[in-house]
């Protein structure tokens, strides 16, 4: 019982933040046709700013300022960096963020050095909220959990309840229709790029203190969210939604079951002692994603709620 | 300047750059083969730096036998695979030291590929002075003559752990957690084994390898440990495995000993923070708070003067460089095989005590000490206000563990 209460509560705050990732990077696939190798840089750039900003202005302040600080990051980027490169077709565009993901670690390298910052959790949240089970609840999880269900809230709001919502979700799909109607597309997409990474920078902020904010943050979790993304759908915010949370149970429940292959293959006679049998099902839980990521392709090749093939 | 020149010009500086490496013999280059980039960089880097100050502080000095030392790094990405290309690199400079220290797989590979290489080319051998793999069968099954370790390894620290763990009464359960890799291995098995001969009371509710460098949120693994009941945890990890653990049991209260090897590893003070007090110990032959003597103060206040953003950490690569240059200075000069007879068996004076290379399996023999990370301290560690605090000293003699080594010396 309260190995499924924790795993629950985990998995959904790992699930929710991997969400506030994977959706600003579906957007930008279902408006650009291309993976953003660099996403997962925005939200190591949110971490940094937000460590930075707040030794001057405190952690409220920088909570605010430094995902806006990343999305004018993300819309310099989109402006004089993707645009020209855009002409030279798909490939250059994922070439150029595929660099830039190595010129964004190798900035933070030089500006806050090789190992890991004190970017701590802020002293007013530092404590344990509740206690379950004999196991004290972290007050900043919760916290983590709030934020990730505002902004969750705040972008389903956005997109399908505004006009200016309206006007991308038509430009995502109709683009050349929505730029006759006398819209300005590339500032449309700039926005996009802005505030997708405007998200990732948030989910650095509020992820970044509570994991280690270091160099090595962004190659970590980023082929996550691609898994994320691809087994959602490409382009599917819904799809991102499910597929995130699916990600955050599967890997805190695999880590939680105490077993091993052989208590779950015994009946085909794998013995406990044997090689394969000796595997336990913790041991799996990183492997798990791309598992899914693989069977996906392979059975379902659009994702859970994706609309176009590769 | 006409095309000839040109030509003549530039046939004349390849010359220079191929015939540079052979005409330097006033030099003793040492390759630092370890990894400067990736994910394990930052450990790396801490390393070469710790070589090269203590380099400069043998040339200041004269020098290893009457030779400047230069230390060559070559980044190997804590890849077995790279480590020999980079070797091979090295050998073809004309470098005929290595070190290296990150990953006992890395360490695995590069003593098979120094001991081939010096077989199948006398007159040119190469030794291999290992400052941080500790996988056990360096100095057992797989050992060498050219091989040399300065830092303690698995059973020589687990058997101080465990020795540690028998004088505590209250401790009736423990759970072994590790990285999923040899050393992650070496250390459960030492563990097991140790724990059921010095107390066999004591029960191990658990034994987990984790994958290594990919967990981000262990909270599911502490929940899963407190579930079980430990009254202690036993960790090998190091980088933000170590960190990320042991900030995941501090949000959760859990109020147990975690006794580490790594728990004063270059970045994880500065993770774990408070969190890490009064819970945290750690099994090294160094920590800032020995006491010592003033000259070895002066030193470390130098090195982190001069390196702002990494700690005096690496005191074995100061004994390393220090039995170098005894044995280069016994010598008289830069020949490898005279330097390797002359480290077999050498005892060296350190700041905390004297240690020796053991001939049997080239282990070095050093004292050791546990300590605990907490506020009380005079010399804090990377600035957090914590630092480490001595419980145990273990003396050098107690360390020393059998070994099955039995290695063929070059005649």
């Amino acid at each position: 019982m309260e190995t499924i209460a924790f795993a629950l509560l985990n998995g959904l705050i790992y699930g929710l933040l991997l969400f506030m990732l994977s959706s600003g990077l579906t957007l930008i696939f279902s408006m650009m046709g291309v993976l953003n190798f660099a996403h997962a840089s925005f939200y190591m750039l949110g971490a940094y700013f937000a460590f930075t900003l707040g030794n001057f202005t405190g952690f409220w302040v920088a909570l605010f300022l430094a995902p806006i600080l990343v999305g004018l990051a993300g819309a310099a980027v989109e402006r004089w960096g993707l645009r020209p490169v855009h002409a030279n077709g798909h490939v250059a565009e994922l070439l150029f963020t595929f660099g830039l993901a190595y010129v964004i670690e190798e900035i933070v390298k030089i500006t806050w050095g090789k190992v890991a910052v004190p970017y701590q959790v802020p002293s007013a949240l530092d404590f344990p909220l509740f206690e379950l089970f004999g196991s004290q609840y972290p007050a900043y999880r919760i916290f983590m959990l709030l934020i990730s269900i505002l902004m969750l809230v705040g972008l389903w709001y956005l997109l399908k309840r505004t006009r200016i919502g309206l006007i991308i979700q038509a430009a995502l799909t109709h683009p050349h229709m929505v730029s006759h109607l006398g819209h300005n597309v590339p500032r449309i997409f700039m926005l996009v790029f802005a505030a997708g990474c405007a998200l990732a920078g948030l989910a650095g902020v509020i992820g970044g203190n509570y994991l280690v904010t270091e160099p090595s943050m962004a190659f970590a979790i980023g082929p996550i969210v691609f898994v994320v993304v691809v087994v959602g759908g490409m382009g599917s915010l819904e799809g991102a939604f499910i597929a995130s949370l699916l990600i955050g149970f599967l890997q805190t429940f695999a880590i939680s079951i105490d077993a091993n292959f052989a208590d779950f293959f015994g009946w085909l006679g794998l013995q406990a002692t044997s090689e394969v049998g000796r595997i336990t099902i913790a041991s799996l839980a990183p492997m798990l994603p791309f598992l899914l990521l693989v069977l996906m392709l392979m059975l379902r090749p659009r994702g859970l709620m994706g609309e176009r093939e590769f | 300047m006409n095309g000839t020149t040109v030509k003549s010009a530039i046939v004349a500086a390849l010359f220079a750059l191929v015939a540079g490496p052979a005409l330097a013999v006033d030099t003793l280059k040492i390759a630092y083969i370890d990894p400067l980039s990736g994910a394990f960089g930052n450990v790396g880097d801490a390393g070469l730096k710790h070589f090269r100050y203590a380099a400069e502080l043998i040339n200041a000095d004269g020098g290893a036998g009457g030779l400047t030392v230069e230390i060559v790094p070559f980044d190997n990405k804590t890849n077995p695979k790279e480590s020999l290309v980079q070797l091979q690199k090295a050998i073809d400079q004309g470098i005929r030291i290595i070190a290296q220290g990150n990953g006992s797989s890395v360490a695995n590979a590069l003593t098979d590929a120094v001991n081939k290489h010096n077989k199948r080319n006398p007159g040119e051998e190469v030794i291999f002075l290992n400052y941080a793999a500790v996988d056990p069968a360096l100095t057992n099954d797989k050992c060498n003559f050219w091989h040399f370790r300065f830092d303690a390894n698995v059973d020589m620290k687990m058997a101080g752990m465990t020795d540690w763990l028998a004088e505590q009464p209250d401790i009736k359960s423990v759970y072994i957690l590790g990285q999923d890799y040899s050393f992650g291995k070496a250390v459960s098995a030492a563990a097991q084994s140790m724990i059921t001969e010095k107390r066999p009371d004591i029960e191990i509710v658990g034994n987990e390898l984790h994958p290594i460098g990919k967990v981000k949120d262990f909270t599911p693994y502490v929940q899963k440990i407190m579930g079980a009941g430990a009254d202690a945890v036993i960790t090998g990890n190091w980088g933000t495995d170590m960190t990320l653990l042991i900030k995941a049991a501090a949000d959760a209260g859990h109020e147990v000993p975690y006794l580490t090897y790594y728990g004063g590893g270059l970045g994880t003070p500065t993770a774990m923070g408070a969190a890490g007090v009064d819970k945290v110990k750690q099994i090294t032959e160094f920590h800032e708070n020995i006491e010592t003597t003033p000259e070895q103060i002066a030193k470390m206040d130098a090195f982190e003067a001069k390196h702002p953003d990494v700690d005096y950490y690496y005191q074995r690569v100061f004994t390393t460089m220090g039995m170098l240059d005894k044995a280069a200075d016994e010598v008289g000069g830069g020949d490898v095989v005279a330097i390797a007879m002359a480290l077999e068996g050498m005892t060296f004076e350190t700041p905390y005590g004297t240690v020796e290379m053991r001939a049997d399996d080239h282990q070095l023999i050093q004292p050791l000490f546990i300590s605990t990370f907490t506020d009380d301290v005079t010399r804090d560690v990377e600035g957090t206000g914590f630092g480490f605090k001595t419980d145990v000293e273990i003396p050098a003699a107690a360390t020393a563990t059998p070994t099955t080594c039995k290695m063929r010396r070059p005649s």
